[in-house]
């Protein structure tokens, strides 16, 4: 189960969100434009990365509002929570405050045999805090 | 819960209505421990949605109407007898008693209509969408977080916050009227499943202790 920091309403369960795919995935500025072969592709092909991916999530039980989140596919390590429309910050950014406090330990992943260093990028402290962190919500 | 007060109204169907866990009223009855944990069906009540920006001016006419808006997950605003429920950044649920529902004599819904104009926003009539529950006791918290992922400690969920979250794996909206009282808001075609969970939780309160 993973805790996943709403940025309205702080931390909750997986189960009161839904996946939303991948994000950053931009409506092409001329559809028109595009062959079969590229419109299938805008359609229906996403990345399969393994390791940080940036994805859509929607609070559906709670506030119902849509978020982006860096989550590592291999450690389940949620690095940063951003509102939609913002860039993909970098993966240096330390994630907030509460994120993915259920899921950073090692036995979380499933394979296993992951080495445990890639985690360090997420919660090194004290560092700059991204305008994102979730308030204080009820759940603190 | 049944008729709680001779209403008129509705072209005189008032006394036909039934809650949508009415049929549980004596399971509830049966499976409460007084002194323990006690559930119960709440009387109708009168709720509207609303949806308004919250930084705008109709924002503020419609506080004025209902008692202020909620700023932030887990705030109640209001006024004597209505309550605000923070649902998310620009949704809002109100909670009044039936009687100020227009068709009984109140005003609620219009002058939340009168409030929003012509603004973009919307206020709608969900009297009927979510029934109540009122789960009390010493043991409520312990029967609750049977099957809500939320730290419902005092010193996190204090008396008159609301969050809406899962309870038994359904969405409700959680309210917390005291120190050991809660206020179940689950929509009411999920009454039924919810009442009887509440009520298997709260079996083993019933029984002696096992040392």
């Amino acid at each position: 189960m993973l805790l996943i920091s709403c940025p309205n309403c702080g931390s909750r369960d997986e189960t009161e969100f839904h996946y939303g795919g991948q994000a950053h995935v931009s409506y092409p500025e001329n559809p028109n434009e595009l062959n079969d072969r590229e419109w299938a592709e805008y359609l229906f092909y996403r990345d399969n990365t393994k390791g940080t991916f940036a994805e859509r999530w929607l609070h559906s039980t709670g506030c119902r509002q849509w978020f982006n989140m860096l989550r590592d596919t291999v450690t389940y390590d949620i690095q940063a929570v951003y509102p939609m429309g913002a860039p993909r910050p970098s993966t240096a950014v330390p994630a907030a405050a509460e994120a993915g406090t259920a899921s950073v330990a090692a036995d979380s992943t499933t394979t296993g045999t992951t080495a445990p260093g890639t985690s360090a990028t997420s919660t090194s402290p004290g560092t700059t805090k991204s305008g994102i962190t979730a308030p204080e919500g009820a759940t603190k | 819960m049944a008729n709680t007060a001779a209403l008129k109204g509705i072209n005189g169907l008032r006394e036909i209505r039934r809650s949508p866990a009415s049929h549980l009223a004596q399971a509830m009855e049966t499976g409460s421990v007084p002194g323990t944990v006690v559930l119960k069906e709440g009387p109708f009540q009168t709720m509207a949605g609303v949806r308004v920006d919250p930084n705008s001016e109709e924002s503020a006419r419609i506080a004025s109407v209902a008692g202020g808006l909620p700023a932030r997950c887990g705030e109640v605003s209001g006024k004597e007898g209505v309550s605000v429920l923070w649902l998310g950044p620009s949704e809002f649920l109100v909670v009044a008693p039936e009687e100020a529902h227009d068709s009984l004599g109140g005003d609620l819904i219009g002058s939340l209509t009168a409030a929003l104009g012509d603004a973009p926003g919307q206020v709608v009539d969900l009297s009927a969408n979510r029934t109540t529950f009122e789960l009390s006791g010493p043991r409520a918290r312990a029967v609750l977080e049977k099957g809500c992922a939320l730290d419902l400690h005092p010193r996190s969920f204090t008396p008159g916050t609301a969050v809406s979250t899962e309870v038994g794996n359904i969405p409700v909206a959680l309210l917390k009227t005291g120190e050991e009282s809660f206020r179940l808001f689950p929509r009411a075609s999920f009454a039924d499943y919810l009442g009887r969970w509440l009520l298997d939780a709260m079996r083993e309160f019933a029984s002696p202790e096992v040392p």
